[in-house]
């Protein structure tokens, strides 16, 4: 018996390929994707407006997966960790995050991480597996609070350049119009600036690019991530200053702020300098310390002190608000505790 | 609107088997390069290249990459089974992993020894430490060769084979049983993220400076 494949997470381009493989019309492409991620039933007997042979033919062949979380932690804040099972056996986090006007959900987008920053948990668990497009809007589609979201960012577990092709097919479900039909606006990917993918995607999206920064100068950031040594900060920026971005979309700069390490007024201007002539956002970030971490978080005055240095200079920056700290939301904090009960035999 | 790495023709010199699923392809060139670089390679002149470490030196006539078949790979079937005089495209060497003349270690999971091949190649291996694990004893590229530039300096961690000639265990448990590693010197360190951050987190709770400990990952 022959295992029956998953469409949940297809786009309507893809269905066409199987409804046109089986003998359907064209267009039942459309109303699956309309039951899948509209109305979201989990059943081809829901799809009423199908024919019965219609419906017969897909379940023969065809399912609809989805993964309930299997895990929650609720911050004081309101914050939630969701932990979702993947296909293979391993586990993501989603995390909810509420506040006064708006709903954003952080989702990952591989199984552990081939990066290996020095600030990041997710790294300690290495590289498992990319996420499919299905688990990807999987953590979107089943999570409790799916119809407050207002925003989705890609700053969970997992570099979102290194699975690109996953990346941009789930914004395509929620961006078109036979998905949820959100505005591309309403979603922010991140990136550490692996440039080829990164030109993809600046490419054949309209959504906003957040890019980890984290240190102007080449050695120090290159100290911290290890990706700074195959495509260097500047060259990254070098880039994005090609592309005529518009008016809507944004380009914001993350950078976490480690005390005594990247904090300093010489930062401060060398950032300045660096980012002349992009129309962006600086976003610090105060640092969720990890176990065994040498990084220290640089104290708020001093975050308030060093995006006042930068305002001065004719900046947009703003500071993030911590959210979840009591649940330790900084990503792969959860799943790598799941994943270190049962570490895997390496080849080293 | 947007700049990709350009890719040359060139033509394969030799590609030869040298452990199960492991090759190494090498190619003639006219590049400038420092040892520890990288290239983009592929095998049409506009795919989605694959970066790989230059493994040969920095004066050498033919340039080597070390590679594993992946089987569900997009490009290492295709590299296993190419030919001498098959076209392959590469990019311009770049990236800035590099060694310098101060004493260090180089640490190294599987094909991730390849840059220090080629750093020792380039001659930087006079006072260098080279820690390699592997699952198995064919799994020590390039084994030959590194014992004839840096006989003295090579520690090999065997994983997996209970008759190994050299040390029965992972390279983490190597680094744990030393009683000091010097925190004066450079640490580098190429492979998967996993064996990166274990070394890494390691080395640093033997009193380290994170500021001494340059890494590289596959991506």
């Amino acid at each position: 018996m022959t295992e029956k494949i998953n469409i949940f997470g297809l786009t309507v381009l893809q269905l066409q390929e199987i409804v046109k493989s089986i003998g359907l019309p064209v267009f039942t492409a459309s109303q699956i994707a309309e039951w899948l991620y509209q109305r979201r039933v989990t059943t081809f007997s829901e799809m009423t407006n199908l024919s019965k042979k219609a419906r017969e033919l897909l379940d023969k062949d065809y399912c609809i997966l989805l993964a309930e979380p299997s895990k929650v932690q609720v911050s004081v804040d309101g914050t939630k960790k969701y932990l979702y099972p993947t296909e293979i056996g391993k586990y993501v986090e989603a995390a909810y995050i509420p506040e006064k006007e708006r709903a954003t959900l952080c989702v990952s987008t591989q199984i552990g991480c081939k990066m290996g920053c020095l600030f990041c948990m997710t790294g300690k668990q290495g590289f498992q597996g990319n996420l499919t497009t299905g688990e990807i809007i999987n953590q979107i589609q089943s999570l409790p609070e799916f119809n407050k979201l207002t925003n989705i960012v890609y700053m969970g577990m997992g570099e979102p350049m290194d699975n690109i092709d996953a990346v941009l097919q789930s914004i395509e479900i929620m961006t078109s119009e036979k998905g949820y039909g959100w505005s591309p606006k309403r979603i922010t990917v991140s990136t550490i600036g692996i440039i080829p993918a990164m030109i993809t995607f600046l490419d054949k999206s309209q959504a906003h690019l957040a890019v980890s920064l984290h240190s102007p100068f080449d050695e120090e950031r290159q100290e911290l991530m290890p990706i700074q040594s195959v495509y260097p900060i500047t060259d990254v920026i070098e880039e994005i200053k090609k592309w005529n971005l518009g008016r809507q979309r944004r380009i914001s700069f993350e950078y976490i702020m480690f005390k005594g390490v990247n904090d300093t007024p010489k930062h401060a201007n060398e950032l300045v300098r660096l980012l002349n002539g992009i129309k962006c956002r600086i976003n610090l970030i105060r640092f969720h310390p990890i176990p065994g971490t040498p990084l220290q978080g640089t104290s708020f005055d001093d975050i308030v002190e060093f995006q006042n240095r930068l305002k001065s200079k004719g900046m947009t920056v703003t500071i993030r608000a911590s959210r979840g700290e009591d649940i330790f939301a900084a990503c792969g904090m959860l799943s790598t505790k799941e994943f270190l009960k049962k570490q895997k035999e390496t080849d080293f | 609107m947007s700049s990709k790495r350009q890719l040359l023709e060139l033509r394969v010199e030799t590609i030869r088997s040298i452990a199960h699923g492991v090759f190494i392809l090498s190619f003639k060139h006219n590049f400038h390069f420092t040892a520890g670089q990288i290239i983009a390679v592929d095998i049409i002149p506009d795919g989605k290249p694959r970066l790989y470490s230059i493994a040969s030196g920095e004066n050498e006539e033919n340039m080597e990459i070390l590679f594993d078949e992946k089987k569900e790979g997009k490009l290492t079937p295709f590299l296993s089974k190419l030919h001498p005089g098959d076209a392959i495209y590469v990019s311009e060497p770049f990236g800035t992993f590099r060694t310098y003349t101060d004493p260090g270690y180089w640490i190294a999971s599987g094909t991730g020894v390849a840059p220090f091949v080629s750093m020792a190649r380039s001659g930087f291996g006079k006072n260098k430490i080279l820690i390699h694990g592997g699952k198995a004893d064919e799994n020590f590229y390039y084994s030959e060769l590194l014992e004839s530039i840096m006989p003295q300096q090579l520690i090999r961690c065997s994983s997996q084979q209970e008759d190994t000639k050299y040390y029965k265990g992972r390279l983490t448990q190597w680094l744990k049983d030393q009683k000091d590693l010097p925190t004066a010197y450079q640490y580098y360190l190429c492979g998967s993220a996993e064996m990166v951050v274990e070394v890494r987190d390691i080395l640093i709770s033997r009193g380290i400076p994170f500021q001494n400990i340059i890494s590289e990952t596959y991506f």
